[in-house]
């Protein structure tokens, strides 16, 4: 399993083709606390960069975009009665959605680990 | 500050931008008949206060208005008796707060009132859910398509033949900018509104199907059979009322299964206003609030725990969310909001019953009255305060001379429907609580005197 991360702070860890989506610790410290999460239909196509989610807390209501293309497999129950989870566990039990990846090629365009700590510290 | 008009030079580069030659291109699509092209008849360019006044009250007598004539249009505006506590109590300081109550600190005036409105419109409408008001029943009707487009990933809308012209034209206007298919139904001069053909329509594409109730010829039409048929087909039912007095009466549209209730509340605390402002009603089951448009006011409490209202779920608007709001309205239509809801408190939920029934009773009696005339026949198999007439003749001419006579004797279907000449016949009348026997005798008699020499 590898992580990967973008400039826009969302997460997506990979394992073969499926890959699961989330907003990083940073992104949730930057929204504040989180009221409620749109997310997208199981099914349903996203494409790498555009929107495919939408997170509202108390500051914004905020886009997530999906770090690679595909097709949804899974949306996070949990955050129906729980939004707060994107809060308190970001990067594990606050995931947003799964998917099918249609291009695994766009990973090489993504960050690791290192790289977006790298990036959140220059900010 | 100083106030600095704008120069011919601003005018022109502003229009430049826009692409118009001229301020004259911005008014368009005003017919031409309808704008004014020079100084108003016998008025001169420079007079005193009072003359202008004057001359003004003198053209102004010339409309035959709806408080001083026996009075039975309906087709959507309503004339009934407002008690003169609500235009006295509209004016209190405490509603005067902010005109955005978006500091729910100096706002609590406004905002208690928008949340009392949704809790009584709610009530009304059988919905989970109201917001504070839209613009009118027609938008607010607009909107509801919209949503059902937003709800089911849907874009065609069926909308019955039941609904109100205005409401339709609204609609199509909206749709020519959005994409959306609109299939809309013909109304038919029958007893019972066609569900049969409503339902026919309704298709796997379908986002929703919009009815009203009762419908523009004053029927009843089944709404809860719509929904079952609608469902089947995992599309919306959207409800239109607009006479909400009806409601006192007829069992609301939620509880009947309609997925979003939509009206216009200016029947209750709000006058006839020569057609506006208004105040559109807007209510939807829970489970479809995060796609509703307008404002929404919510109850919670302050820092020393004590209760306050502040707007709530605004991540829908356009204030937060911009070009992916749920809809362009930024407001509501507060002052309306606020006389409707003060209006509803003196009713009740009892009173509100009794003058549903008084209204119904008024009608009867004028349907009773004008089934005597020869020629002329009810066509409604039921209705509340409005039914539609059939005569033998067509309507525009006969609602002309009942005019002349000083009688406002409703709306002909020809006025609203002039390219359907089988509609032609029809007249739709309404009789609130404001009409007397008095009233409906003066009525028989000015459409008996129009209808002489027409052939039975």
């Amino acid at each position: 399993m590898t992580r990967y991360f973008t400039k826009d702070h969302e997460w997506v860890e990979v394992e073969g083709t499926s890959g699961t989506v989330g907003i990083t610790d940073y992104a949730q410290g930057q929204l504040g606390d989180i009221t409620f999460v749109d997310l997208p239909a199981v099914g349903e196509g996203v494409t790498a960069g555009e929107a495919a989610s939408v997170v509202d807390s108390v500051k914004a209501a905020s886009d997530v975009y999906s770090p690679v293309s595909g097709t949804v497999s899974e949306a996070n129950p949990a955050l129906e009665t729980a939004p707060e989870l994107v809060n308190t566990d970001p990067e594990s039990g606050g995931w947003l959605f799964k998917l099918t990846l249609s291009d695994a090629a766009q990973l090489d365009a993504l960050m690791d680990k290192a790289a977006y700590d790298q990036y959140v510290a220059g900010l | 500050m100083r106030y600095l008009p704008l120069t011919a030079d601003d005018r022109a580069a502003m229009l430049g931008v826009i692409g118009a030659d001229h301020v004259d291109d911005l008014f368009v699509d005003v017919p031409a008949e309808a704008r004014l092209d020079g100084p108003v008849h016998g008025l001169a360019l420079h007079a005193s206060e009072m003359a202008v006044e004057r001359h003004m009250s003198a053209l102004a007598q010339q409309n035959l208005s709806a408080g001083s004539a026996p009075f039975f249009i309906g087709a959507g505006a309503y004339r009934h008796h407002i008690p003169a506590s609500v235009d006295h109590l509209i004016q209190r300081g405490e509603f005067l707060t902010a005109y955005t109550p978006y500091q729910p600190e100096i706002a609590q005036g406004t905002l208690q009132v928008l949340f009392e409105f949704q809790t009584q419109v709610a009530r009304l409408l059988g919905t989970d859910v109201a917001n504070a008001s839209m613009y009118d029943g027609s938008t607010a009707c607009w909107e509801a398509i919209a949503m059902a487009g937003r709800v089911t990933k849907r874009g065609r809308a069926v909308l019955s033949g039941g609904v109100h012209p205005h409401y339709v034209a609204t609609a199509r206007t909206m749709a020519r900018f959005t994409g959306d298919t609109l299939e809309t139904l013909a109304p038919v001069l029958e007893a019972t509104p066609d569900d049969t053909a409503t339902i026919a329509a309704i298709d796997d594409v379908t986002s929703c199907v919009v009815v009203q109730y009762p419908d523009i010829l004053g029927r009843i039409p089944d709404i809860a059979a719509i929904c079952a048929a609608a469902q089947a087909k995992g599309a919306l039912v959207i409800a239109v009322v607009t006479e909400p007095v009806a409601l006192g009466l007829l069992r609301s549209p939620g509880e009947l299964g309609a997925d979003i209730v939509v009206g216009e509340g200016q029947s209750i605390g709000v006058g006839l206003n020569f057609g506006g402002p208004y105040l559109g009603l807007f209510g939807c089951r829970e489970k479809f609030v995060r796609q509703m448009p307008g404002r929404l006011c919510g109850q919670t409490v302050d820092a020393d725990g004590k209760r306050g209202f502040v707007l709530t779920l605004s991540t829908r608007e356009q204030h937060i969310r911009r070009e992916k709001a749920t809809s362009n309205i930024c407001t509501n239509s507060g002052l309306c909001a606020l006389a409707f809801s003060i209006h509803m408190t003196l009713l009740g939920g009892s009173g509100l019953d009794r003058l549903a029934r008084i209204n119904h009773a008024r009608a009867r009696a004028m349907a009773e009255r004008l089934a005597q005339i020869p020629g002329v026949s009810v066509l409604n198999e039921s209705y509340f305060n409005e039914l539609t007439l059939v005569l033998p003749t067509d309507a525009r001419h006969a609602v002309r001379d009942m005019a002349d006579a000083g009688v406002l004797g409703g709306v002909s279907l020809g006025r609203l429907y002039p390219d359907s000449p089988e509609l032609a016949p029809g007249l739709l009348l309404t009789a609130t609580e404001t009409v007397t026997d008095a009233d409906i005798e003066a009525l028989a008699t000015a459409l008996e005197t129009a209808l002489a020499g027409v052939p039975a």
